[in-house]
């Protein structure tokens, strides 16, 4: 069943830290039956040596669920950004190429520091703020359809494969990215977060907001997930373009 | 406000693409077909354009101050962008790609237009009617470039409607979106047929 020759080629893009210059790495390691790209890495932590035979330094990444719900795993494979845990070998052409988002700045080899996600999600308060000095009691409900419909939204990992492949995300420009606009769209569609509704179209119409989008469509192409990334983008320019609207000349209106 | 102004001018941006700058094109393309049928014909409609009341105030109002924001503007935003067509070949990627490409042609193209026709007028050097254009386009190298410069402008126009009517919030849905694909796509070549048809009635 299991050929002793068969192996799999790697050919690792790697950084020793965030400011010295990035170097492709190959390695060759021992095939076996339904490896994913992760268990080809352990492979390479377990004996690190390349190619060549030489003793090197084991390849780092950054892992959590295995299972393509937290987002941490994401890398280029084969030119592609995508979850290196639901990436299997046996679907990728060989050599397989790994290299760390270039989005995001590389912390080590595959790791990268997707901070400026979060702090995103901050800006534009992608909570339900509930917490206060007594019990608020149960919130209003929420309609069983909408809230499948939202958690379609909900299944966002914070990965940042969208914003990868983003054209309008890079180091020219503060652009926001597709991921927290859609997370706006979310939270303003619960009934209690629809309460702060106007704090996030502010957000979302500040510098780097959505208004950055020049709509090539390649996040709803490229996430994992199969989140309606553009059509979020598409209703939350319809939110702020009214919001923009009523507020013209000053509004007196908190919400709605 | 000024945590605004991105916004602002970005919305603003969208706008004056359409109204007033889309409407001004297609109304200089159909006046333009007067063309085909004969250099009266052209002659009389270029007058009758040339002598409207408050013409300065027009031209600056509907078609200059709108216009060179939209391009000045559109530049800043074509360069902040990073292209991606070679790893993400998708169609709408290729039309973002485009629609920089074009608008940056299109920019060239019209500055180089204004300044042979309507600036030259302006200086008195030349008359702007059908002898001027047949004129100019009689070298082979202007016509090239001159059907060029009209697909890349009317292609702009049409995929900046559909980029309009998203960034509006007015098109939401996939299905809208691919629908209003169609419907630009019409607008692109029938736009195009009127603009090409004018070049060729002057150049044959």
């Amino acid at each position: 069943m299991m050929s002793e020759d068969k192996q799999v080629t790697l050919i690792v893009t790697r950084q020793d830290d965030p400011e010295s210059a990035p170097y492709d790495e190959t390695f060759k390691i021992p095939y076996r039956n339904n490896m994913n790209v992760i268990s080809a890495l352990m492979e390479v932590r377990r004996n690190p040596v390349n190619a060549n035979g030489e003793a090197t330094t084991p390849v780092y990444w950054d892992m959590g669920c295995l299972e393509e719900v937290c987002g941490a795993c994401s890398m280029i494979i084969n030119g592609k950004p995508r979850q290196s845990c639901t990436a299997l070998v046996d679907q990728l052409e060989q050599p397989i190429r790994l290299a760390p988002m270039s989005t995001f700045p590389v912390m080590r080899d595959l790791g990268v520091d997707r901070s400026r996600m979060f702090d995103s999600l901050k800006k534009v308060k992608a909570w339900v703020p509930i917490d206060g000095t007594y019990d608020l009691g149960p919130g209003p409900k929420m309609a069983e359809n909408k809230r499948q419909w939202a958690y379609e939204l909900s299944k966002c990992m914070t990965c940042g494969v969208c914003l990868e492949a983003c054209p309008n995300v890079n180091s020219k420009s503060d652009f926001i990215g597709p991921a927290a606009i859609s997370q706006v769209r979310l939270f303003n569609s619960h009934p209690t977060g629809a309460m702060n509704k106007n704090e996030r179209l502010e957000a979302l119409m500040g510098e780097g907001g959505l208004a950055e989008c020049g709509n090539s469509q390649n996040c709803v192409q490229s996430c994992p997930k199969g989140i309606p990334l553009t059509t979020s983008i598409a209703s939350m320019n319809r939110e702020t373009a009214l919001h923009s609207f009523k507020s013209f000349f000053g509004s007196d209106h908190e919400v709605e | 406000m000024a945590a605004n102004r991105e916004f602002l001018y970005r919305r603003l941006h969208s706008l004056l693409g359409v109204i007033p700058v889309g409407l001004f094109l297609i109304q200089h393309l159909v006046v333009n077909h007067f063309a085909t049928r004969g250099p009266e014909a052209f002659n009389s409609a270029a007058h009758f354009m040339e002598n409207l009341p408050f013409r300065i105030v027009l031209e600056l109002f509907v078609i200059f101050i709108p216009l060179y924001f939209h391009a000045i503007y559109g530049v800043y935003i074509a360069f902040t962008s990073k292209n991606n067509v070679s790893s993400y070949g998708y169609f709408r990627n290729w039309m973002f790609y485009l629609q920089r490409i074009s608008g940056i042609i299109t920019l060239i193209f019209v500055t180089w237009h204004v300044w042979e026709t309507r600036i030259q007028a302006g200086l008195g050097n030349v008359e702007v009617n059908y002898a001027l254009m047949e004129n100019i386009l009689e070298n082979p190298f202007m016509l090239v470039f001159y059907i060029i410069g009209v697909i890349s402008t009317t292609f702009h126009f049409a995929n900046g409607l559909w980029s309009f009517l998203v960034s509006w919030g007015i098109t939401m849905s996939p299905r809208s979106q691919v629908i209003s694909t169609y419907v630009t796509l019409g607008v692109f070549v029938l736009l195009s047929y009127v603009g090409i048809a004018a070049i060729l009635a002057f150049a044959l």
